[in-house]
């Protein structure tokens, strides 16, 4: 469903993303692990069109959309969260979600009942949602004044809200505890059985081996590995990559 | 009961008239609507997080749109305010598309030189018809003289400022009911985080110059109205302390809601310019205080959305009290 060709990434004379081939299989869970700096957050960008490519493409539906602007590609069924929290904090929890709804399908609606009040299935999608990620009771709470862990929930929720057929999670799980995150995993299980596409990028290595059908390591730029969450495991690349040659002799 | 109440009227109207004359407050009252819908121009753009020192610019164009449909080619006046509206609108969206390119202070400095290129327009721009043994029209540096639509129509001050405010109702009303709506929404959240507003696939484009549209649009009307109630108009007018003012309000006010911008202009023109008037010029320098002050204690403005949370809250709480 994704597939990335040759995406390279030069910020300057640092080579973020260094030539990177990695395709995704429609309602498969993809991992994306690697040391900080090693180029994970630059290909989510990418992905969404927040840079211009320096080389490569990105083929999403067998279509390139790599001249895309990021709307767009919303549009298309490609939504994403943030790495730092970016809500909407001065609207409610529920307005939130309400101007995250731009999928192919709202889209369609006419001009007027789109931008007055959305349709009452989407409305009542909201109410479905804020549920789901256990946010009913906040609905007109500020998205500021939420406590992280909500927070994140809504940005999650955010992201569902446009219909995507393709997520992507830039660290779901930064600054959770465990409870969270194994709600967290929970959750991330129920989208892929709605048939949402994930791709997963987190430095928490058990939920990721716990939830991720398959598993793509970066390092410097460049993909160093990609298996299933055992065999990355077992990878000496990857070892040396997070621990260092010496660690691994 | 109605006589007592008529009576108590009449009691007012003397004590007010004891402090000026009623001419004087209408003519503040006529300024506070105009200065109401400069300032709402300028909370539309605000919205979207961009700070334009263009609505002046619009504001003039409105004014001199206006006054020579009325003055030269003797149109009412109320079609005549809704081509300067439309003028102005299409001006905002022709200059929204490069100017919305840039960001932040750029954005401050295109839009504030748009609106001294549109000043210094006026300033050359003379178009002037014979109309008996007197010259009517725009008459570049010298100004637009004689638009005298209100005294020759028989309007009385008391009329215009009752028609002022109607149109200022209007606006405020379609702007509330605009926040409130999904439209409303969205171009809050441009204005709060545009990559965040990017990636829940908002066009942020589109929006921000639909906002400098609409924008534009009530600077245009308000321009219009100003123009008939002053009856001359002159570029100095519309210089950049004006792009200032019209940017003060919302920024003062603050963005949760269009009543706030209300306030802010009923104190800035209200209390700080007549109300000081007796300390000269030194008004301004207070004037500028406040809003270093303001921007200090309320960096969101005197309204913001966490008021109006607590408000409706304290609203609620109030009528379960009741009800139990």
């Amino acid at each position: 469903m994704l597939e990335l060709q040759n995406l390279t990434k030069y910020f300057g004379g640092v080579r973020a993303v260094d030539g990177v081939d990695l395709s995704v299989a429609r309602g498969e869970i993809l991992g994306l692990i690697g040391p900080n700096g090693s180029g994970k957050s630059t290909i989510v960008n990418l992905i969404c069109g927040l840079f211009p490519l320096t080389a490569g493409r990105v083929l999403f539906g067998g279509a390139d959309i790599s001249e895309l602007p990021p709307h767009a590609r919303v549009a298309l069924g490609i939504a994403r969260t943030f790495q730092n929290i970016r809500l909407f904090g001065q609207l409610s929890v529920w307005q939130n979600l309400w101007v995250a709804q731009n999928s192919g399908e709202q889209r369609q609606q006419n001009f007027l009942p789109r931008w007055l009040n959305g349709s009452k299935g989407a409305r009542e999608e909201i109410g479905r949602m804020l549920d789901f990620f256990d946010l009913g009771h906040k609905g007109d709470e500020l998205a500021g004044n939420l406590a992280f862990g909500e927070q994140r929930r809504l940005e999650l929720a955010r992201a569902l809200a446009a219909k995507p057929a393709l997520l992507l999670l830039d660290e779901p799980a930064a600054g959770m505890n465990a409870e969270e995150i194994d709600q967290l995993d929970g959750r991330i299980r129920k989208i892929r059985q709605d048939g949402v596409t994930v791709i997963l990028i987190e430095h928490h290595v058990e939920l990721v081996m716990s939830v991720a059908d398959r598993i793509a390591v970066l390092n410097f730029g460049q993909k160093i590995a990609e298996d299933t969450p055992s065999a990355v495991q077992a990878n000496a690349l990857v070892r040396e990559a997070y621990l260092g040659t010496a660690a691994v002799a | 009961m109605y006589s007592d109440l008529a009576v108590f009227l009449q009691r007012l109207a003397g004590a007010i008239k004891r402090f000026g004359p009623m001419d004087f407050y209408l003519g503040l009252i006529q300024i506070i609507g105009v200065h109401t819908l400069l300032g709402l121009s300028a909370y539309c753009v605000l919205l979207t997080g961009q700070v334009s020192l263009a609505q002046a610019g619009f504001f003039a164009i409105g004014a001199y749109v206006a006054g020579m449909l009325t003055v030269l080619a003797h149109w009412p006046l109320v079609p005549a305010l809704m081509v300067s509206a439309v003028v102005a609108g299409a001006m905002a969206c022709a200059v929204g598309f490069p100017a919305l390119r840039v960001k932040g202070l750029m954005l401050v400095v295109a839009t504030a030189a748009f609106g001294e290129a549109v000043r210094l327009f006026f300033f050359n721009f003379t178009y002037q018809v014979s109309r008996g043994n007197i010259q009517l029209g725009p008459h570049g540096g010298e100004g637009f003289r004689q638009i005298r639509y209100f005294p020759e129509t028989g309007w009385t001050t008391l009329d215009v400022a009752l028609f002022i405010w109607t149109v200022v109702a209007l606006v405020m009303g379609a702007l509330w009911w605009m926040d409130r709506s999904r439209a409303g929404a969205v171009l809050r959240a441009v204005g709060e985080d545009e990559i965040a507003a990017q990636s829940t696939g908002i066009n942020i484009t589109a929006v921000k110059v639909s906002a400098m549209t609409i924008g534009g649009v009530i600077a245009g009307l308000g321009g219009g109205i100003f123009a008939h109630y002053t009856t001359h108009i002159e570029h100095v007018q519309f210089g950049i302390v004006l792009a200032t003012f019209a940017i003060a309000y919302p920024i003062l006010g603050g963005l949760s809601s269009v009543i706030g911008t209300l306030l802010a202009v009923i104190f800035i023109q209200g209390l700080l310019i007549e109300g000081l008037r007796f300390m000269g010029d030194w008004r301004n320098l207070l004037f500028g205080g406040l809003i270093v002050l303001a921007m200090n204690v309320r960096p969101r403005g005197l309204l913001d959305a966490g008021t109006f949370l607590m408000l409706k809250r304290l609203f609620f709480r109030n009528r379960e009290h009741t009800g139990a």
